[in-house]
């Protein structure tokens, strides 16, 4: 467990509200899901709206416990920690969402919500605003207004002071799930390029979360691509962005505007699968590839037998029972 | 306009023809339409309401003998709904799907269900009749208010109750009380000091404009417990074609209702800093 963050077959299943049946209306959202992250490094995540991107790093951050799995940061295990403790410990791992409009109490201004957590770490009055205003000095808001109430605030700016929010906290590990897909592009790029500052600056750790394959590769050292639950395809920003292997990853590479691969490639059948490719995996059958109803190379093995994922090449994994073979 | 006149009314059923005139001309009916309109609006804009037809006192002292009974009833039920309400609600958000949201879905489908006078004759049987810990009828101290505010609150609280917890399930789900938990905050300040501040804006909405309607009198419940309020007054009002005390209410009762959401809007600029004038 020498790697910064290390995730351990993780699942989360949310279960439905039957009235007679609890287990009725299982949904799992993670299915055992394994990475680990380098300190100092970016790791992206992509897929489709609904594979269970947000559910995932809720259960690694401990926001909603995953049902099944262990989740290390720095060596600590997560589950392991008492209530206390793990609330101390979050101190360590902040978040960034995706929506900026939600993730501020529209009742606090904003340096109440930066100065709230630091309550919690015992800081004295005037060290807090000094952390305050540094941090609102960093991403570019002017410490002047931050007697003001996020919703005086555009839409970039709101951002801007929930990655400050973020980083008040002084945190090594940062999960940025989907920050810039409710921005304007113009909005995307600055948002990214501070980013980026920002972790050769403080040496932060990024679990970067997105649909856009572009903005990984761009942003991270290494991606894994995530269907219904599952990691399909996991490897080194280079391999992937260079070798896609998984179909799954193809289709995604095809949807990215000039990125065009054959029309062939692009042929896929049975169009109404695709169409529902977002819906979470049921528990029972869960015995055959969650991709092969869209796949186009799909065969009778894959309703057979679920893949793994499997080394094709140095830090590249693959999840497909076809590929495998061909090695 | 309306069927009935209260000449006839006042003056008897085998009254003189002449008669029947004579008080028409006194109470000013014979008179058009739009010309009765514009006096009475003339006097209105002077504060004066005219007097009533049956009792012959002032309308605004009527109104004004009976409005402390019905601004206790209305508070009180109102306090009492959103003693209730508010706990509940915030409990079956926080734990949803636990023994209190049971328990609070139960209340809010029941006291949704159940008719406020069916339950007020209820509880006088029980609590008056059978174990005599509340009087009866009449009024006068607070005693008399305990029962009808009661049956009074019940259903508004049944109402509140489930406004409260979807907006409160609605604010939990939001992203800034995740992040709240993230920065390793208690759950209890997480709940409250974040999600319930927010949750309750529209509830305090809710809550003036049913204190604005149980203001105009609970016409049911006052008859129900025979409380002197102001539902009554109005009711033997419309009995006995009173239309000086009839045209009074009305105006007393929408002024009453602007005035409260007039209230709950300045109460809310405090609580929301959105719409705070700066």
């Amino acid at each position: 467990m020498n790697r910064f963050v290390e995730i351990v077959n993780l699942e989360k299943t949310y279960y439905g509200h039957g009235f007679f049946k609890r287990s009725k209306n299982a949904v799992k959202a993670v299915d055992r899901v394994s990475f680990g992250i380098e300190k100092k490094s970016v790791y992206g995540l992509v897929g489709e709206s609904g594979c269970g991107k947000t559910s995932l790093v809720r259960s690694v951050l401990y926001l909603d416990p995953p049902t099944d799995g262990e989740v290390w940061v720095d060596n600590t295990l997560l589950g392991g920690l008492k209530a206390t403790e793990l609330r101390s410990f979050r101190r360590r791992m902040q978040i960034v969402f995706q929506d900026p409009n939600s993730a501020l109490n529209p009742k606090m201004n904003i340096q109440d919500s930066l100065e709230e957590g630091l309550f919690n770490r015992g800081l004295d009055n005037s060290r807090r605003k000094e952390l305050v205003t540094r941090m609102l000095d960093l991403v570019g808001i002017s410490p002047s207004h931050s007697t003001r109430y996020p919703h005086e605030f555009s839409g970039g700016q709101k951002q801007r002071i929930v990655i400050a929010r973020a980083l008040c906290m002084e945190p090594d590990f940062l999960v940025l799930d989907e920050p810039v897909s409710n921005l304007d592009v113009s909005i995307q790029a600055q948002i990214i390029n501070l980013l980026q500052d920002l972790k050769s600056e403080l040496g932060l750790t990024y679990l970067f979360i997105s649909h856009d394959l572009n903005l990984v590769a761009y942003l991270s050292d290494q991606i894994a691509v995530m269907y219904k639950g599952r990691l399909v395809e996991t490897g080194s920003t280079d391999e992937i962005m260079g070798h896609p292997m998984h179909p799954y990853t193809l289709k995604l590479f095809s949807s990215i505007p000039g990125m065009q691969t054959t029309p062939a490639a692009d042929d896929f059948t049975a169009p109404e699968a695709a169409a529902s490719g977002g819906d979470k995996k049921p528990l029972e059958g869960a015995n055959v590839c969650s991709y092969c109803d869209p796949c186009p190379m799909a065969g009778q093995e894959c309703r057979g037998q679920e893949p793994q994922l499997e080394t094709i090449d140095g830090s590249h994994k693959v999840a497909c029972l076809k590929l495998a073979n061909h090695n | 306009m309306i069927p009935g006149d209260p000449a006839l009314t006042i003056a008897g059923v085998d009254a003189a023809e002449s008669d029947i005139q004579a008080i028409r001309a006194k109470l000013g009916t014979d008179k058009p339409m739009l010309n009765q309109y514009l006096e009475w609006i003339w006097d209105v804009f002077r504060f004066d309401f005219g007097t009533s037809l049956t009792s012959g006192r002032p309308v605004s002292d009527l109104i004004m003998e009976r409005f402390p009974l019905t601004l206790t009833l209305a508070v009180l039920g109102i306090l009492l709904s959103i003693v209730i309400a508010i706990p509940l609600g915030v409990i079956s958000a926080v734990r949803r799907w636990s023994f209190w949201d049971y328990l609070g879905m139960l209340f809010s489908q029941a006291g949704m269900a159940i008719p406020s006078f069916w339950l007020g004759i209820l509880l006088l049987m029980l609590l008056s009749i059978k174990y005599r810990v509340f009087p009866l009828f009449g009024s006068g101290s607070i005693n008399h208010l305990i029962l009808p505010s009661i049956s009074l609150g019940i259903a508004r609280a049944a109402v509140l109750l489930r406004l409260t917890r979807a907006s409160m399930v609605e604010e939990l789900s939001k992203e800034y009380v995740i992040t709240a938990r993230a920065k390793g905050l208690t759950e209890r300040m997480v709940n409250y000091k974040h999600a319930l501040r927010n949750a309750l804006l529209p509830v305090i909405t809710i809550a003036g404009i049913q204190l604005g309607y149980m203001l105009g009198g609970a016409i049911i419940i006052e008859q129900v417990f025979s409380l002197p309020g102001l539902g009554r007054l109005f009711l033997f009002a419309v009995y006995q074609r009173d239309f000086p005390l009839i045209q009074g209410g009305v105006v007393f009762v929408a002024f009453v209702f602007s005035f409260i959401n007039f209230a709950v809007d300045i109460l809310y600029s405090v609580l929301n800093p959105k719409i705070r004038i700066s």
